[in-house]
């Protein structure tokens, strides 16, 4: 696995950082020429995991939010997102659809868009000490100028 | 703005603008409830036709005001959704609560 090229940020967990991150990452990712759908597909999974960190893992606190980018050799993409939060008791059931602690305005689906909308999720947690989603979705290589 | 809401007839229509996330999705709940409290419509329609970009914060947007027409007696009804946002909305599980139809789709 050859790292091309990569990129790390952090910011503060503010809501108003959601479009920030979502940005940053599609900036990044533009360099592998994606067409308009994977773009979107990478920056609506982004908006999950970080929102996630915001109104979960650091819902009493404010925190650092961790993004890394990675550009794989073949024209893979691999996103890491982390936080120190309060970490997630029982993965599996967080990743079922519709499974939420919060009730009222989530829907319980952050994961399940996640899961649909890249090739591969992976999650690591530990409660107290915090939680890195991994998330990869290969770009489809086209001819340059055929859009 | 990141809504423009009209009414007439008793009922009201919400035109949802921009992107919407778990951060913009606060203030459109806050000023369609307002609204919608207001006026108790027949029916809320939420077009979604100026919608760049939304994520699940979008889907639990539309499932709070579902419950919330319940409340008031009325009907929640989704509309113009574009092209770019069917993947999300068929993945939200919406269309078994009926309020997805398929008005006036625009391409975008
Ligand atoms: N970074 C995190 N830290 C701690 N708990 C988390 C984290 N991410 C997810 N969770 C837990 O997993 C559950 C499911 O997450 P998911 O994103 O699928 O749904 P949600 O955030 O509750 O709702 P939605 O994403 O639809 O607004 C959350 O309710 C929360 O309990
Ligand atoms: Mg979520």
């Amino acid at each position: 696995m050859k790292i091309i090229n990569e990129t790390n940020i952090s910011f503060m967990s503010k809501s108003n950082n959601e479009s920030f991150a979502r940005s940053v990452v599609s900036a990044f990712v533009l360099q592998l020429d994606p067409t308009i759908t994977e773009l979107a597909d990478i920056k609506t999974a982004v908006s999950e995991a970080v929102t996630n960190c915001i109104v979960h893992a650091y819902k009493y606190e404010m925190g650092t939010i961790y993004i890394t980018v990675r550009i794989i050799e073949g024209g893979k993409i691999q996103i890491k997102i982390r936080d120190k939060g309060c970490g997630i008791e029982n993965i599996h059931e967080a990743m079922e659809p519709l499974f939420t602690t919060m009730g009222g305005e989530r829907a319980g689906l952050g994961f399940a868009v996640m899961q649909s909308f890249m090739d591969k999720i992976r999650v690591n947690s530990k409660v107290g000490k915090g939680t890195t989603i991994t998330m990869e979705k290969s770009i489809i290589r086209r001819a340059k100028n055929n859009e | 703005m990141s809504v423009k809401i009209s009414h007439e007839n008793g009922k009201i229509t919400a035109k949802l603008m921009g992107e919407i996330d778990h951060h913009t999705a606060k203030a459109m709940r806050e000023e369609i409830d307002s609204e919608a409290e207001k006026i108790k419509p027949a029916v809320l329609y939420l077009d979604f036709s100026e919608v760049q970009f939304m994520d699940s914060s979008g889907i639990g947007l539309v499932m709070g005001r579902f419950r919330q027409m319940e409340l008031l007696g009325g009907k929640l009804r989704v509309i113009n959704v574009p092209e770019h946002l069917e993947r999300i909305m068929a993945l939200s599980g919406l269309g078994a609560l009926g309020v997805l139809t398929n008005e006036g789709k625009v391409k975008k």
